[in-house]
C-alpha cells in the first residue's frame, strides 16, 4: 500500500456493446447483446440497457433472449473494431505513464507515480481522472470508462467498480478500510463462489467480517496461500506492482472467420497460412520459440487454447503448422470455429536447426496439391444467407455502408448507417446481391 | 517344482530378466517373472507384450514345474542372498527360497493367466556381440525420446546382404553406423525400425558370449518382431510400425572445411564452457587455422566462458553454434582418440566421424564415403546476428 493514491484502474463500460452502439446509431439507448448468436452461444457483453432486463456476460444467449424484450440487438462480435478502439485507449494511458499494465482488451492499470510530474494529491488525481475520461470519450467516439484511483491495485480496481458506468472514484490514502469493509467479500479478487460459500458458513459476508477472522482461521478455511492472501486483502494490504508487459513474449496470429468453419482441411490451410506468417515474423525478428499454441473460439463463443512445448526452439513454419494441426485435431472442431489463432512463445534468440526441414518441403507440397481442389467437395456450400451474420460490417455499392441486422429465407436485412451518421434506413436485399460485400469496421472520426 | 542353483547364476539371470519388466504393468501378472524348471534347465522369463526376455541357467532339479513370482521382489531378494547354493521349492500358492540361514516365502501369481512369450522368429544371421553392442550404443544416442513422433524413437536396422546399417535421428542429429555380419542366406535385404531404448539395453547386456543371433519376422502379416539371442539369453522386441525418414538424402556430399580434434581435450573444454550455457543456448565454436575457440553465455545477466583448444583446421574460418548436449553425445560416441568434423556452412549439418590412427599420415580418407565408419550429423543452432 502506498502513501499516495497513485495507481489508476480503468475499466471500459460494457465495452463490446459500447463499440456496437457507437458504430450503429440506431442501437444507442437500446438493449444490445454481443456474443454467440447461434443456438448454444454465450453472452460476451450486454449493454447497460440489456443488463436492466437481466442479461449478463457468460449467460447463455438463449437465456438472454428470453429475458430481453423484442427489438434487442443480438450481435456477433467484431473483434477488429474492438481492438482498434482499445489501442486508442491504451495509447492515451501511456501518455500518463510509461507503466501501463493492460489486463485485457478493456481493462488496464496505470502507475501514476512513474509518470511525468503528476500532482498525486487527492484533488490532483481526481482532476487527472476527470480529464482522462473526457479524452477517452473524445478519442473513441463516445466509449466511456470507469476510473478508480487508489493506493494499491486492489483499491484502484475496487474503486473503478464502485460507480459504474462512467464513474470516477478516488479512495484517499488512509480511507481504504472505510471503503473496503462494507463490501461483500465476493468483491475481492480470489473469492469465487466456492470460497464465498465456505466463508458464509462461518458467518463471513462482508470484508469487515473477513477482517475479524484470525490468520490461522483463514488458513484452516482456505489453505495456506489463499488464506494468507485473504487475510492481507481484508486489511487492504497489497504491494503488487504495475508491470508493463512490453517485452515480446510470443508471436501469434489469429483470424476471425466470416462464418464458422468445421472442415479440418480448410482449417488446416488456415493454420498453414498463419504458421507461415508467425514463422516469418519470428525470422525477421531473429527469434525462435519452443511452445506452439492454438487458440480456438467456438461457435458458442467459448474460447480455449491448447499448447505443446517442443524439445528445441524453432522458427520453422512447417513444424509450427504440423504441431498446431495436431493440437487442433485433438481439440476438435465440432460445431464450428469462428476464430482460430496460432502462436509461438517461450522465445529465445537461437534456433536449433532441423535436419529434415528442407527435405520435407517437396513432400508436403505434393500432399497439399490435391487438397487445393477440395473446398468445394469438403466444405458443403452454405446457404447464401449464411455468408452474413448479425452485426457484420458491409458495404453496398449503391446504398453505401451499413451492418447486417438479420438474415434468412435467402435474404439479408441491412441497416445503412455508420458511427458518424444519424440512424439510417433498413433495406432487405437478396442474400446473393452482387453489390453487397463484407467491409472493414467503419472509422468513427468524422471525415 | 523344486531345484538347487548357484546363487550368482540365479541372481544374474533374474536381474537381467527383471530389467525388461514394465514399471507400471497393465495387468498384474506382467509384473511377474516366470520360473520354469525342466531337468537340468531353469528358464527365467519376463514379458510385457512389447519386449520379452528369457534367460536359461543350469540347475539341479528334483521336481519339474513352473511358477510366476513378483519380479522386482525376486530380483531384490536374489541380489541380497548370502553366497551359498539356493534352493527354491513351490509349496502350494507360495514359493519358498532357502539360502544359507536365510528363508523366504513369497506369494505367487496365477501362472495360468500369464501370456505365452512370442516364439523366436527364424534366425537371419550372426553378429559379433561386441561390434553389435558398440554400434547400437553409438547410434541409439541420436534417437528421439518424444513419443508423439514414434518413428524418431527407433533405430533403423537395414540389412543388405552381409552389411548392416543402423541409423537413428531425433531430427537435430543423425547417427549412422555400418558393420558386416554373417547372414544365413546371401542376398538378404530388409529394413526394420526397432525401439531404440529396448535395442540399446538388449545389445549392452548380451555380450557374455562372442556372438548374437539376429532373428527377424517382418512379416507382411502380423506384427514384426526382432529376436536377439546370445549365450543363454534371448530377447524379442516388437518392431515400430512407422516409416523412417529418408536420412540418406541429407548426408552432405561435400565438405568445404574440416577440423581434426583431439577428442579427450576437446570434450573436456566443451564440457567446461557448456557449464554456463543455459537451456537452449548454444556453444559457439570459432574455428581458425590451428585452433578452435569455444564460447558460451553472453548477455550481461548470464555467466560467460571461453576456452581455446588446438586443432587441425583446413578451410576458411568458421563460427558455428551447437547444442552442447548434441555435440558431447557425438564426441562420446566416436570411440577414437581423434575425430574429424566436416563443415559446409554454419547453417548446414556438421559431420563428426572417428579418425583411424594408422591412416592419419596418409591422405585423409573422406569420412562421408568410407564404408563401415561411424558418422554423426549435428544440425547447428543458428546464431543471432
Amino acid at each position: 500500500m502506498r502513501r499516495e493514491a497513485s495507481i489508476l484502474h480503468l475499466d471500459l463500460d460494457a465495452f463490446f456493446a459500447a463499440v456496437e452502439q457507437r458504430d450503429k446509431p440506431s442501437l444507442r439507448g437500446r438493449p444490445v447483446v454481443v456474443g454467440g448468436v447461434g443456438g448454444r452461444g454465450v453472452v460476451a457483453t450486454a449493454s447497460y440497457e440489456a443488463r436492466a432486463y437481466g442479461a449478463r456476460s457468460a449467460m447463455s444467449t438463449a437465456e438472454a433472449r428470453r429475458r430481453c424484450p423484442s427489438g434487442t440487438a443480438f450481435l456477433g462480435g467484431r473483434f477488429a473494431a474492438y481492438r482498434r478502439t482499445s489501442d486508442v485507449v491504451m495509447e492515451l494511458l501511456r501518455e500518463l505513464s510509461p507503466l501501463v499494465e493492460p489486463v485485457s482488451i478493456d481493462e488496464a492499470y496505470v502507475d501514476l507515480a512513474a509518470g511525468p510530474g503528476h500532482d498525486l494529491s487527492v484533488s490532483g488525481v481526481t482532476e487527472l481522472g476527470r480529464r482522462l475520461k473526457e479524452r477517452i470519450a473524445a478519442a473513441t467516439g463516445g466509449v466511456t470508462g470507469s476510473v478508480g484511483i487508489g493506493s494499491s491495485k486492489l483499491m484502484a480496481k475496487i474503486a473503478s467498480d464502485l460507480d459504474k458506468p462512467d464513474g470516477l472514484v478516488v479512495v484517499p490514502p488512509g480511507g481504504e478500510l472505510e471503503v473496503l469493509h462494507p463490501l461483500p467479500v465476493t468483491r475481492l479478487g480470489g473469492v469465487g463462489p466456492a470460497t464465498a460459500e465456505r466463508l458464509r458458513q462461518v458467518g463471513v459476508s462482508t470484508v469487515a467480517d473477513l477482517a475479524a477472522k484470525s490468520l490461522p482461521d483463514l488458513v484452516a478455511l482456505a489453505g495456506r496461500a489463499h488464506g494468507a492472501g485473504l487475510y492481507a486483502l481484508a486489511r487492504a494490504e497489497d504491494d503488487r506492482a504495475v508491470v508493463p508487459d512490453r517485452e515480446v513474449k510470443s508471436v501469434s496470429h489469429e483470424e476471425t472467420f466470416e462464418r464458422d468453419l468445421t472442415d479440418l482441411a480448410v482449417l488446416g490451410r488456415e493454420i498453414d497460412s498463419m504458421a507461415t506468417r508467425v514463422g516469418n515474423r519470428l525470422r525477421s525478428s531473429a527469434y525462435s520459440g519452443r511452445t506452439v499454441t492454438v487458440k480456438l473460439r467456438r461457435y458458442d463463443f467459448t474460447t480455449i487454447t491448447r499448447s505443446q512445448t517442443l524439445p528445441q526452439p524453432t522458427d520453422d513454419p512447417r513444424l509450427i503448422a504440423a504441431t498446431a494441426r495436431r493440437l487442433l485435431t485433438e481439440a476438435g472442431t465440432s460445431g464450428g470455429l469462428r476464430l482460430l489463432g496460432v502462436g509461438v512463445s517461450g522465445l529465445s534468440l537461437y534456433a536449433q536447426g532441423d535436419l529434415f526441414a528442407d527435405d520435407e518441403e517437396p513432400a508436403e507440397d505434393a500432399g497439399a496439391a490435391p487438397d487445393a481442389a477440395e473446398p468445394a467437395a469438403g466444405q458443403p456450400e452454405l446457404p447464401v444467407e449464411k455468408r452474413w451474420w448479425p452485426g457484420q460490417d458491409v458495404r453496398h455499392q449503391e446504398l453505401g455502408s451499413g451492418w447486417v441486422w438479420g438474415r434468412g429465407l435467402g435474404r439479408v436485412t441491412v441497416r445503412f448507417e455508420g458511427p458518424t451518421t444519424p440512424p439510417g434506413p433498413v433495406r432487405t436485399l437478396a442474400a446473393d446481391d452482387p453489390l453487397l460485400e463484407p467491409a472493414d469496421p467503419p472509422s468513427w472520426t468524422p471525415g | 517344482m523344486k531345484f538347487r542353483v548357484a546363487r550368482e547364476v540365479l541372481a544374474d539371470a533374474v536381474a537381467w530378466t527383471a530389467r525388461s519388466l514394465p514399471p507400471r504393468p497393465s495387468v498384474p501378472v506382467l509384473a511377474g517373472i516366470l520360473l520354469e524348471a525342466d531337468g537340468s534347465q531353469l528358464s527365467v522369463s519376463g514379458f510385457d507384450y512389447e519386449v520379452s526376455a528369457r534367460a536359461e541357467v543350469d540347475v539341479q532339479t528334483t521336481e519339474n514345474g513352473r511358477v510366476l513370482v513378483p519380479g522386482r521382489l525376486l530380483a531384490e531378494i536374489t541380489r541380497a542372498l548370502p553366497p551359498h547354493p539356493v534352493e527354491l521349492i513351490a509349496e502350494g500358492p507360495r514359493l519358498a527360497i532357502a539360502c544359507g540361514n536365510a528363508r523366504f516365502s513369497l506369494p505367487t501369481l496365477p501362472v495360468e493367466d500369464y501370456p505365452s512369450l512370442p516364439s523366436m522368429p527364424s534366425a537371419a544371421g550372426i553378429v559379433d556381440s561386441d561390434v553389435f553392442a558398440e554400434a547400437v550404443a553409438q547410434v541409439a544416442v541420436a534417437a528421439g525420446r518424444d513419443d508423439t513422433l514414434p518413428m524418431l524413437t527407433g533405430v533403423r536396422l537395414e540389412i543388405e546382404d552381409d552389411q548392416i546399417t543402423l541409423a537413428a535421428t531425433d531430427r537435430y542429429r543423425l547417427a549412422v553406423r555400418e558393420f558386416s555380419w554373417r547372414p544365413e542366406t546371401s542376398g538378404l535385404s530388409a529394413a526394420v525400425l526397432v525401439p531404440a531404448r529396448t535395442l540399446a539395453e538388449a545389445a549392452k547386456t548380451l555380450t557374455s558370449g562372442p556372438e548374437i543371433t539376429l532373428s527377424l519376422s517382418s512379416g507382411s502379416s502380423g506384427e514384426g518382431i526382432l529376436g536377439l539371442s546370445g549365450k543363454d539369453r534371448q530377447t524379442t522386441t516388437r518392431l515400430l510400425d512407422a516409416e523412417f525418414v529418408k536420412y540418406r538424402a541429407i548426408m552432405p556430399n561435400e565438405s568445404l572445411a574440416n577440423a581434426t580434434l583431439p577428442v579427450g581435450l576437446f570434450t573436456d573444454a566443451a564440457k567446461r564452457v557448456a557449464l554456463v550455457a543455459e537451456r537452449g543456448t548454444p556453444l559457439r565454436c570459432e574455428f581458425t587455422p590451428g585452433q578452435v575457440t569455444l564460447r558460451a553465455g553472453g548477455s550481461d545477466d548470464e555467466g560467460q566462458a571461453e576456452e581455446r583448444c588446438d586443432v587441425d583446421f583446413d578451410g576458411d574460418p568458421l563460427t558455428i553454434g551447437f547444442n552442447p548436449t548434441f555435440l558431447l553425445d557425438g564426441l562420446a560416441a566416436v570411440h577414437t582418440d581423434r575425430a574429424r568434423m566436416d563443415f559446409t556452412s554454419p547453417l548446414k549439418p556438421a559431420v563428426l566421424s572417428g579418425v583411424d590412427e594408422p591412416s592419419t599420415d596418409d591422405e585423409k580418407p573422406a569420412p562421408a564415403t568410407r564404408p563401415g565408419s561411424y558418422r554423426y550429423l549435428i544440425m547447428p543452432v543458428r546464431l543471432p546476428g
